[in-house]
């Protein structure tokens, strides 16, 4: 273990990442755990859903219910991964806790699994939570921490704070006995300093408008929110006055027509259509601008650190997610 | 790439005899906003149509002129036409409700929806909500007060949990692990175990460790109480699932020309197909397109470095830059759209053009009707 490098989130060893769907919450977790680990650190990713999403963009088979390691991450450092199955996990915690393997197995058989995520998902949830806080807090011999973060890519933010607040949610279904202290364990590692949860959305209106519900929603629940991600943000290109006057209707196009003819690409009988064209993307393009710089301000009054991630121009593969975590930690995320 | 047929949407609302039309397909693609642009053309081409969401967006129920939307449908005002349009919003918790009164005595009634077991199931996300999505559905078209019902699926995991949730919901409360709790409460309830073999007995051990002796109880009263009144739920299960099955539903898959949406778009063809479920076809939200698509990507990029190392024009340069990131984009969405096609070539596909506001209001609506229409 290295010493912490000096971030936003330095004390934090519990990064959950949430977000609406579509807005590459799963990449953003990826490229954090990479970026977190930089430097020599032991990160462990993890996924909760049974969707294998970290398997595909890391171009790897479906993980199995086991930490091992996936990437390397920018100068030193491992990032591990594990696909967190409920049914594995409760069986685990079984043997863990009472060296119940069997009876973890014929509970299983008869369709305790169905029981726990058919009428009391907070079961599944405290248990899948359980596992990642379990190893959050996991030392070594040495007592050092085992890894120096986890990072959780977590249910989308519609879910996410019935997800965390697994001692509100499984309260009314156990009221004294070993899930409600399991529950404590985790509440307590949750809602604590050293967890916080980001958020990763677009310039939209519909993901921003949830994004601030989902922040909202948290803090009342008292759970650390941490940063927000606004992915897929694309440069733009033009200069403001030229954004101005298209939002205006008043793009010279002109102007345009005589920079194509120079350019070569269209003579002068066509370049008037042309440039009429490539007008209308330009205006389309300042309109979308503006909207976004309005998400923009309406992120700021979350009051919460915010990093903008570029709009990969050939889709995310693995040398895109490097990408993404050195912009990440020139933002001082990690 | 082989052109795929073109989704006729029209045809579609316009025959009679299509009475359901399910949009289903991954989050974030625009589910909600197709189903009521739906809806609204629907109604202006002199149907009598409810759109049945799942999606709490505000946005959507105030572009439709509506404060709110809720478990009822309300009328929107002023399409075009004589046709008519509502809309609701699912409320699974008050649906669930609703089942219960419906099915059990009010004594019993109140056992259940008092019940810590029952109030998490009704509330949970997971599952209830499909489960809750195919019944109002189902109540909807028996009413028979619509000519026309439009349907967008939750956002699930996987999407296709709504197809699966009834059975899910069956087999567990049909299952061996809740018909051994079962049974000892029919037996006299004296004790939750009293009858049951040495297996049994290591397992309710077990339980009683992981979960508490009184979530065991509150468990095996709620199974027995639901267990009364669960006949009538896996028959209007059934119903609905056939109806679905029915020639006068259409399924429309919805994505976007993203690789994930895509890929979810290509799963779900194959499971209606096993499922014998009608497919009427995919749209796919938010194709970007340029108004300039003679010039290339690459030839565009060129003439613009050209320009700046001449260091003339320069916003013409950079017009031709956004351009030329325009094109990629365009192709980049074309190759994610051409492994479904290549995989589904007889599924027909409409495209619908990326707009550069979100909809706010029926215009809005009705102008993504037109594209769905006529793109």
């Amino acid at each position: 273990m290295v010493d912490s490098p000096d971030t936003d989130w330095t004390d934090v060893r519990l990064h959950v990442v949430t977000g609406k769907g579509g807005t590459g919450k799963t990449t953003v977790a990826a490229a954090l755990a990479l970026a977190l680990a930089s430097g020599g650190r032991k990160v462990l990713l993890v996924e909760v859903e049974g969707r294998q999403g970290i398997a595909q963009i890391f171009d790897l088979p479906p993980l199995p219910y086991e930490e091992r390691r996936i990437a390397v991450a920018p100068s030193g450092g491992d990032v591990y991964a594990l696909a967190i199955d409920p049914e594995d996990a409760m069986l685990e915690y079984m043997e863990m806790f009472y060296g119940m393997r069997r009876a973890g197995r014929a509970l299983t058989k008869m369709g305790i699994v169905d029981f726990a995520t058919t009428v009391a998902p907070g079961f599944r949830d405290v248990l899948v939570t359980g596992k990642t806080t379990e190893a959050v807090r996991r030392r070594s011999r040495n007592g050092r921490r085992v890894y120096d973060a986890v990072v959780l890519d977590a249910p989308p933010t519609g879910r996410i704070t019935r997800f965390l607040n697994v001692t509100q949610e499984v309260a009314g279904l156990a009221r004294v006995g070993p899930i409600k202290n399991h529950s404590e364990l985790v509440s307590g590692v949750v809602k604590s300093p050293e967890t916080a949860v980001h958020f990763v959305t677009l310039l939209e209106e519909m993901p921003v408008q949830e994004t601030l519900d989902g922040i909202a929603e948290l803090r009342s629940a008292g759970l650390p929110a941490g940063g927000i991600f606004l992915n897929m943000v694309r440069q733009s290109l033009l200069p403001e006055a030229a954004l101005d006057m298209a939002v205006k209707g008043r793009f010279d196009s002109e102007e345009l027509a005589r920079g194509l003819e120079a350019a070569g690409v269209a003579d002068g009988s066509q370049a008037p259509a042309l440039a009429k064209a490539l007008a209308e993307e330009v205006v389309e393009h300042a309109h979308r601008t503006e909207l976004e710089r309005a998400e923009r301000e309406s992120l700021a009054g979350a009051g919460l650190r915010r990093y903008e991630l570029p709009l990969l121009a050939d889709g995310v593969d693995l040398a895109g997610l490097y990408e993404l975590a050195e912009s990440m930690r020139t933002q001082g995320a990690a | 790439m082989k052109t795929p047929a073109r989704l006729d949407i029209d045809a579609i609302l316009d025959d009679r005899g299509t009475r359901i039309i399910v949009c289903c397909g991954a989050g974030g693609v625009g589910k909600t906003t197709t189903a009521a642009a739906l809806g609204l053309r629907a109604a202006e081409r002199g149907r009598c149509v409810v759109v049945l969401t799942v999606d709490p967006a505000r946005r959507l129920a105030q572009s439709m002129g509506l404060t709110e939307l809720d478990n009822t449908p309300r009328l929107v005002s002023s399409p075009e036409g004589e046709g008519r349009l509502y809309a609701m919003m699912l409320d699974m918790k008050r649906t669930f409700d609703e089942i219960i009164e419906a099915h059990a005595d009010p004594e019993r009634a109140r056992q259940i929806l008092s019940n810590p077991f029952y109030q998490s199931l009704s509330s949970s996300f997971s599952g209830t909500q499909e489960y809750m999505a195919m019944e109002k559905l189902g109540q909807l078209r028996r009413s028979d007060e619509w000519d026309l019902i439009i349907v967008d699926t939750p956002p699930s995991r996987s999407a296709l949990d709504f197809l699966d949730a009834p059975e899910r919901l069956g087999r567990f409360l049909d299952g061996r692990f809740i018909k051994l709790l079962t049974a000892p409460a029919k037996a006299g309830g004296r004790s939750a175990f009293r009858l049951l073999n040495a297996g049994f007995g290591l397992m309710a051990g077990a339980m009683t460790k992981l979960l508490g002796a009184q979530v065991i109880k509150d468990l095996q009263t709620f199974v027995s109480a639901l267990d009364a009144v669960f006949g009538g739920f896996r028959q209007r299960a059934e119903m609905t699932y056939k109806l679905l099955q029915a020639p006068g539903t259409a399924f429309l898959v919805v994505a976007a020309p993203e690789r994930d949406a895509m890929r979810e778009a290509s799963y779900f063809v194959e499971r209606l197909a096993e499922e014998r479920m009608p497919l009427a076809g995919l749209v796919v939200n938010r194709v970007h397109v340029s108004p300039a698509p003679g010039l290339s990507a690459a030839r565009s990029a060129a003439a613009a470095e050209d320009l700046e190392s001449r260091g003339e024009h320069e916003l013409t340069a950079a017009v031709l830059r956004l351009h030329a990131g325009r094109m990629q984009l365009a192709a980049r969405e074309s190759r994610e759209q051409e492994h479904f096609i290549s995989a589904h070539p007889t599924v027909p596909v409409v495209q619908v053009r990326a707009m550069s506001e979100d909809v706010h209001d029926l215009t809005g609506l009705r102008q993504i009707g037109n594209l769905l229409a006529t793109a």
